[in-house]
């Protein structure tokens, strides 16, 4: 077999001459050319580079033919291949255990041919066995196979001194006159390359060997100009070899678990899925189908992630470390809430007593008599009630997790103070249900709870369905109820046809809110705190009251099914924006809108469906800078009046002025009695 | 802007398909009709200007219609970069180049986009004219076009935000900067650090870092501001997602801007989708 270095290699002279000075030398140190195959014996760390680089495996059988080890270099590798492979014949087994890295197997031209240009073949190849002594055969050395004739190295020869061409190459004892000049300069010249230095095992030559093996498999199209960071690679490649395939690389351990979680997901999908239909459970919204449409919007996640969300999610919020996706349950009458995703961790059903907050924080210490302090005639405002389930801002139940695969964690309904508190302080969910939420004014709950009064309030304000798709029940017994005419429910309106979608687009008014709105209270259906107030007076008949409870006045909220064109603007600022989905096609496009006061959540129409989507930091938008609630003004400690005001003692002057009025007073009191007197006695004596 | 340094370097238009898919957790992307478009044109605007590379930048969302803003770069990864935006992602306008006082006059204007580049924010302000021996006080109002708000609000955000891998680029001995060939992206364990990414703007704390740190940086790779010492601390959200296969990292003071990096591939890129506005309440927020 010839070795054909490529011609086309375009390198300086410096480096040219080096190569064929290396390929000489390689001549040399030559290993026999096994009959029957396409590669040859090269260099032992020829060899070696290559099957560090993850050479290609078309090469049928080595074999190697080691040299007893003259130079100490080859010596090392030979151990070091002991250590690794059983039989130093099998570089087959080497190079299977090796990992190709990454980018150089993908960089290998296809269809190597290793004949051809496989591996950098330096030599020549029919050198003949390399042997200790110096005396080699003339025929060893054959420039004239190569295809480039090369002239004598002026560097190694032994009457040349100095270079100034190669400064790598320092001066070289002659020792053996016998073998010839050349071959000897040849031999010392590679001595001085394969040296290892104190600090590590690879010589220069082998390092150059790797770089230009590399350099020449991968064919870059600038090599001078990455040498450097070729350099580099090849340093790091060598020391850093690949971990083989009996341990598991310890980096990517978490992906693999986590693939293996997504895995189940993938199989019990499809067991359940045929159960499903069995019984005709509460049906999972076709996401793939919301996902593709929300992706005509240019909203949603890319296609596979979707697809592993394949569950009854309808919403995604965004979490400092861990993002939220959001499944919205709703209850079947009567029937506790089925769990339809094959989470890990299932949680319990509704039947959980509910918690009461029944306590009544007023009364603490009315009870105690006298000789106290003065008593706290404070009364924290009356804790309104929660929601029922299924009703108002609890009508449905949340689950959240924090990846496909993970199971899926119930969130606590919301009650009325964490809805009122989080209205008031804007934070980053961190992903963590546990966290607690430090923040002025303190919110009532950890993290769960905080989330769980967002999606409250977003559901409350964003969730959209075009006008018609939902309609009031048949009964009419609600209007006399208190407060007007409230209606709770919506049913689905089999008769809905669908508006098409330029009006959908035109006009605001063609969509509906169809969720409660929440009251500044926090609730979606008016609770008048004081009704509890009989209670507490009849507890309280003997204690001072101090101020009356303030009258509430009734909040009211605008009625269920509003259209959004009543929803009220923000500084000249639509809350909702309308668009096709794609203005080149109008007649296959949806209608997307988005809402301006929540970033993030969409919701599309087209037809007879629709859907709605919040993806989104959960947060408000709002035009000015969050400004946190001022604390309240310091409170009186106690009644300002004359007996604790601190008075002015009064100066000696005043002390003696009084004193001089009070002397006149009475002077003039006793001169009027006498006077009375006197007259009297007249009055006596006539 | 999603590298794509393949986009057009290559004229290959998968990366820029993946590169959108990658960046997609935000939840916020491009239609299909969009992307499609996207392709096109940004071939075309790299035959007409002559750029090096073109990149997608990002979208600005506005009440009435979205900005589409595409930056073109030249032989230098760290030069200047021209902006240009579409409304359609097909016709693509060149932005004037950003100016300190345009972006001191539009600091001014607050709210959502409006869509329409030539509308008018007005903006009053006090205006103390001398005229002699007496000053007057006068109401003045002021224009600020939407197109110089658009170009400010993009320097800013690439000025703050915009990052890269470390390793991605490096500095030649002769000044400029080129695209590291060899960069095989980032270990997982150094993906998760906030020191192996940088800020893609010359450097201005680099100097400040005391001789023992900068006896361990590499000065062709660490030319840049790495994002550990960002004000305020916590301003940056870094995920892994899909288990491991993908470290994205969100900013929380530009919210919407969204980088992405696939551990030991090449891949990595951020896009920026969001209303454009600053979020200041960031320190109460954390």
């Amino acid at each position: 077999m010839e070795g054909q270095p490529p011609p086309e290699e375009e390198e300086e002279s410096e480096e040219s001459q080096q190569r064929q000075a290396r390929r000489a030398r390689r001549a040399s140190l030559g290993q026999t050319p096994s009959a029957s195959e396409t590669v040859e014996a090269g260099d032992v760390s020829a060899r070696a580079s290559q099957a560090s680089l993850g050479a290609p495996l078309s090469q049928t059988s080595l074999r190697w033919s080691l040299p007893p080890g003259s130079l100490s270099s080859l010596g090392l590798r030979i151990e070091d291949l002991d250590e690794e492979s059983t039989s130093l014949m099998d570089t087959l087994s080497l190079t299977g255990r090796v990992p190709s890295h990454g980018s150089m197997a993908e960089n290998y031209p296809g269809g190597l041919d290793a004949a051809q240009y496989g591996f950098f073949q330096p030599m020549d190849f029919h050198t003949a066995m390399f042997q200790p002594e110096p005396v080699l055969s003339s025929g060893s050395f054959q420039p004239d196979e190569e295809e480039e004739a090369h002239g004598p190295y002026a560097l190694d020869d032994p009457q040349f001194r100095g270079s100034h061409l190669d400064p790598g190459f320092g001066p070289f004892d002659y020792e053996l006159p016998e073998p010839e000049p050349r071959e000897l300069m040849i031999q010392n010249a590679k001595a001085y390359l394969l040296k290892t230095s104190v600090k590590c095992d690879l010589s220069l030559y082998e390092h150059l060997v790797n770089l230009l093996t590399k350099i020449l498999n991968e064919r870059p199209e600038d090599p001078l100009a990455i040498l450097e960071s070729m350099n580099r690679t090849v340093q790091e490649e060598w020391f850093h070899k690949k971990l083989d395939t009996l341990r598991d690389d310890p980096e990517m351990q978490p992906t693999y678990e986590m693939a293996e979680k997504q895995k189940v997901l993938f199989l019990r999908g499809a067991g359940e899925g045929e159960q499903e239909m069995e019984e005709e459970s509460i049906p999972v919204p076709n996401i793939i189908e919301s996902a593709f449409y929300f992706e005509q919007a240019g909203v949603g996640l890319n296609s596979d992630e979707t697809f592993r969300i394949f569950l009854a999610l309808k919403q995604l919020i965004l979490g400092l470390e861990r993002n939220y996706l959001v499944a919205e349950v709703e209850f079947r009458e009567g029937e506790e809430e089925e769990v339809e995703e094959e989470g890990e961790e299932l949680v319990e059903g509704a039947g959980e007593a509910m918690e009461g907050r029944d306590e009544e924080e007023g009364e603490e210490d009315e009870e105690k008599e006298v000789d106290e302090p003065p008593k706290s005639t404070w009364k924290p405002p009356p804790v309104i009630p929660r929601e029922e389930s299924r009703t108002g801002a609890n009508k449905y139940l949340y689950f959240v997790c924090n990846e496909p695969g993970r199971g899926w964690t119930r969130l606590p309904h919301v009650t009325p103070a964490q809805i009122v508190n989080a209205r008031k302080i804007k934070k980053f969910f961190t992903g963590r249900l546990e966290t607690p939420i430090v923040s002025y004014p303190p919110f009532p709950g950890t993290e769960a709870n905080y989330l769980r009064a967002q999606i409250a309030r977003i559901s409350a304000g964003t969730q959209i369905s075009p006008l018609g798709y939902y309609q009031f029940g048949e009964e009419e017994g609600d209007e006399e109820e208190e407060g007007g005419a409230r209606r709770d429910s919506y049913e689905e309106n089999p008769d809905f046809e669908g508006i098409p979608v330029v009006e959908l687009v035109d006009s605001l008014a063609n969509w509906v809110h169809h969720t409660q709105h929440i009251l500044p209270q926090g609730r979606c259906t008016w609770v008048n705190p004081n009704q509890k107030s009989e209670e507490e007076e009849e507890l309280g008949e003997e204690e001072e009251k101090a101020d009356e409870p303030d009258e509430v006045e009734q909040e009211i909220g605008p009625p269920l099914l509003t259209p959004l064109s009543e929803d009220a603007e923000i500084l000249q600022l639509t809350p909702w924006t309308a668009r096709l989905s794609c203005s080149l096609c109008p007649q296959y496009s949806v209608a997307v809108i988005r809402s301006n006061l929540w970033p993030g959540a969409y919701a599309y129409a087209t037809g007879r469906k629709f859907e709605n989507i919040y993806i989104g930091w959960g947060h408000k938008y709002s035009q000015d800078n969050f400004n946190p609630l001022l604390p309240p003004a310091v409170q009186m400690e106690y009644v300002i009046g004359p007996e604790t005001m601190e008075m002015v003692d009064p100066t000696v002057e005043e002390e003696q002025a009084l004193k001089a009025a009070q002397e006149q007073a009475l002077a003039a009191a006793e001169e009027e009695e006498e006077e009375d007197e006197d007259e009297e006695d007249e009055d006596a004596d006539d | 802007m999603l590298t794509g340094w393949l986009l057009v370097a290559a004229m290959d238009s998968e990366s820029l398909l993946l590169s959108l898919e990658l960046a997609s957790g935000t939840g916020q992307g491009l239609s299909p009709d969009r992307r499609a478009s996207l392709l096109t044109s940004l071939l075309l605007v790299k035959r007409d200007y002559r750029y090096n590379r073109v990149l997608f930048w990002g979208r600005i969302l506005g009440l009435v219609a979205d900005y589409y803003i595409a930056q073109g770069l030249g032989e230098d990864q760290l030069g200047e970069r021209k902006s240009l935006y579409s409304l359609n992602c097909m016709e693509w306008s060149l932005l004037p180049p950003a100016t300190e006082e345009m972006v001191i006059q539009t600091s001014v204007v607050k709210g959502r986009f409006i869509g329409d580049p030539s509308h008018e924010y007005e903006h009053i302000e006090m205006q103390r004219t001398t005229e002699g021996e007496k000053t007057y006080e006068d109401e003045v109002m002021i224009q600020i076009k939407e197109e110089s708000r658009l170009v400010s609000v993009i320097d800013q955000i690439d000025k703050s935000v915009a990052i890269m891998p470390r390793g991605a680029l490096f500095k030649t001995p002769f000044g400029p900067v080129h695209v590291n060939r060899t960069f095989e992206g980032l270990t997982l364990a150094d993906s998760k650090k906030l020191s192996s990414y940088f800020h893609f703007v010359e450097p201005v704390e680099l100097k400040n870092k005391s001789l023992l740190e900068k006896a361990d940086l590499d000065p062709s790779l660490d030319f840049m501001d790495s994002l550990e010492n960002d004000i305020p601390k916590g301003s940056w959200s870094i995920q892994m997602e899909r288990g491991n296969a993908l470290v994205v990292l969100r900013s929380l003071l530009w919210p919407g801007l969204t980088f992405y990096h696939a551990p030991r591939t090449k891949n990595h890129g951020y896009i920026y989708v969001g209303t454009g506005e600053k979020n200041i309440d960031l320190p109460f927020m954390l």
